[in-house]
């Protein structure tokens, strides 16, 4: 697909950037503040990717699954809604907006589908786990044909170029969203392509990286067994597959995660105190596969979290920032001031910890949309 | 982005009266800003004001004059990269890399600086008021008469002096507030073969690389010590002779080549 029209990379060196920003109030904002921030770290681009994610920006249709997709060709759209009508309840499908931008150019053909899986099929299955299934069947097997965002009352826009030029593309001013989580430059070690770009997406999870993963292939081969397939040729999708498993899935808390995909030396262990020894120990033996090896600082997001997290010995950079309501994660500092002037209080994360900054109501309640209010005016 | 180095000429970006300078950053993408800060150095300018940094890289980058530079934003990486002579003086946090493989000359933070802080410095003196990140000093060096210094007020992350191989690093952990700190850096000094650590307060010996212990510190310890907590206050200011009375405790490298025997015998 896409895959014909890569770019290659000539091994362009430059760090990538990472910025996220949360409202814990979830109270929203437009697309500017974080446009700003990742263009002020253009020195990390390379104009081979750029992408965002952005959550609470479709409240009149939360409750269904936002598909956005990415098409070779026409061919592949009529596949795929075949698939997608047969699975799913379809409630609405539409051309993602878009304006020309200069810096941005081949675009696929980009959809987006509201929907919410037939019950008859789910047969006792989880919701979200059919939705992985579809996503899966259909990145792996309808041919030129691309699911890049498949959460609820959130989106993922991204492409090839600088992260500035595809956040206008996209229109994403216009957009309002209570977490903004933003990336540039290009997968790692790959050719730049529309699908290749970050955010790597599976249902509200959505995860941005800086660095490389060199553990892939075991963790490819492990999440293969619970169904995951990658075919994105790169790295970081493995992180957002694991972080589904390891949470929604196997429910492990957030600090759990994080010790599975950047665990603690054993020496580290040796030294703690019995109980949590045991667990450290416990969580490495059983997930030594999901080990995330290599350099790396991510940015993973959900519905109600964003959670910053760094490679145990912090081979990458990562700062953090409040102000307020506010949480920001960043590659670097300039950024968070950039935006937020009397931003208070910014530290330096330490390797391998968390920081997890969460809605104070897991559930956000939405104002509800215009029409609705007009119709209720209209009563006698 | 268009690189337009003759911004200089704007009156509204570049403004001088004497041997004094302002500059307004706020549109400036960095390579026009460092050429516009080396061209007023090579002109002249003695003392240059710079406002709305944010992110801007290599500020002072190989300026080889004694300017004075102040500095009121948030600068990007590798600050003072290659400089030779120059003072700056930074009003709010740094990013990664402050006197990146610096030749002379002072920098000063007012607030926290980023990772590798000092990276690769040849000479010249660091003084950051709060905590830095990981990695201080990795591969600092000395020649002779050119010694790096970096003085750092508050405390520091893992890998402290990596690969240091010569200068002086002074850790006062005054963030902390209190008369006796313990260092939780972890990895401090790995691979270390030169140089000088002084921490004040104490360290588990579990906290350092394999290649450096603790030594007893000597009479010149003390006046090195004191040359750098006197630096410090006359910035930040505190009280040096307080500071002095504490316990610190010294590090330095076991071998001039840890690794000789892994990789030539």
């Amino acid at each position: 697909m896409l895959r014909q029209h890569q770019i290659r990379d000539d091994k362009d060196f430059s760090g990538c950037s990472i910025f996220g920003m949360i409202n814990l109030e979830g109270k929203k904002v437009d697309g500017a503040p974080i446009i700003k921030a990742i263009a002020n770290m253009k020195e990390r681009s390379n104009g081979l990717g750029g992408g965002f994610a952005a959550y609470g920006i479709y409240p009149e249709l939360s409750d269904l699954y936002a598909f956005h997709m990415m098409f070779d060709d026409e061919r592949a759209r009529v596949e795929t809604e075949e698939f997608m009508c047969a699975s799913f309840y379809m409630e609405k499908a539409e051309i993602i907006p878009t304006r020309p931008h200069r810096g941005v150019s081949d675009p696929p053909l980009l959809w987006r589908y509201f929907l919410l899986p037939r019950e008859e099929l789910l047969d006792g299955e989880a919701e979200d786990d059919f939705v992985v299934r579809a996503v899966m069947h259909i990145n792996e097997r309808i041919e030129g044909a691309f699911v890049f965002s498949s959460g609820k009352n959130m989106g993922v826009f991204k492409g090839v170029g600088y992260p500035e030029d595809i956040a206008r593309f996209f229109l994403l001013d216009e957009y309002e969203a209570y977490t903004w989580v933003g990336h540039g430059r290009f997968p790692t070690n790959t050719q730049g392509w529309w699908g290749g770009a970050h955010p790597f997406n599976i249902l509200d999870w959505s995860v941005v990286h800086n660095g490389e993963i060199s553990s892939y292939g075991i963790n490819v081969r492990y999440l293969e067994m619970y169904g995951y397939k990658c075919t994105l040729h790169t790295d970081t999708e493995v992180i957002a597959y694991a972080v589904d498993l390891l949470v929604r899935r196997h429910r492990l808390s957030i600090e759990d995660m994080s010790k599975v995909l950047a665990a603690p030396l054993w020496e580290e262990i040796d030294r703690m105190p019995p109980e949590e020894r045991k667990i450290h120990t416990a969580l490495r033996q059983t997930y030594s596969s999901l080990l995330m090896n290599g350099p790396f600082s991510i940015i993973i997001s959900n519905n109600y979290q964003m959670i910053g997290l760094t490679d145990r010995i912090r081979l990458r950079p990562l700062v953090a920032g409040t102000r307020g309501n506010m949480v920001y994660i960043s590659s670097e500092e300039a950024p968070m001031h950039l935006v937020d002037d009397s931003i208070e209080h910014t530290w330096i994360p330490q390797g391998g910890v968390p920081i997890v900054a969460e809605l104070k109501k897991k559930k956000i309640v939405e104002e509800p949309p215009e029409m609705e209010l007009l119709r209720e005016e209209a009563l006698p | 982005m268009k690189i337009d180095l003759e911004k200089k000429g704007d009156p509204r970006v570049f403004a001088r009266i004497n041997d004094k300078a302002r500059i307004d950053a706020s549109n400036l993408h960095y390579r026009e800003l460092n050429a516009m800060v080396k061209e007023a150095a090579s002109e002249g300018v003695k003392t240059m004001e710079i406002h709305n940094v944010f992110g801007q890289r290599y500020i002072g980058s190989g300026v080889r004059q004694p300017v004075h530079i102040d500095i009121y934003g948030v600068p990007g990486n590798d600050l003072g990269a290659f400089m030779d002579g120059p003072t700056i003086i930074t009003h709010r946090n740094a990013q990664d890399g402050v006197g990146n493989t610096m030749n002379s000359g002072t920098i000063v933070v007012n607030g926290r600086a980023g990772d590798i802080v000092a990276m690769g410095m040849r000479g010249g003196q660091i003084f950051i008021r709060e905590s830095v990140g990981y990695r201080a000093a990795i591969h600092m060096k000395e020649y002779f008469k050119h010694k790096p210094v970096l003085i750092i007020g508050g405390t520091t992350q893992d890998f402290l002096g990596e690969y240091m191989a010569g200068g002086v690093v002074v850790v006062l952990g005054l963030t902390k507030g209190e008369k006796e700190v313990k260092h939780q850096a972890r990895h401090i000094g790995t691979g270390m073969h030169g140089g000088a650590i002084y921490l004040r307060g104490e360290v588990d010996d579990r906290n350092l690389g394999k290649g450096v212990s603790k030594v007893p510190l000597d009479e010149k310890d003390r006046d090195v010590l004191r040359d750098c907590v006197e630096g410090y206050v006359s910035y930040f200011g505190g009280d040096a002779d307080e500071i002095l009375s504490s316990h610190f405790t010294k590090l330095a490298a076991l071998s001039h080549r840890p690794y000789g025997g892994l990789y030539a015998y």
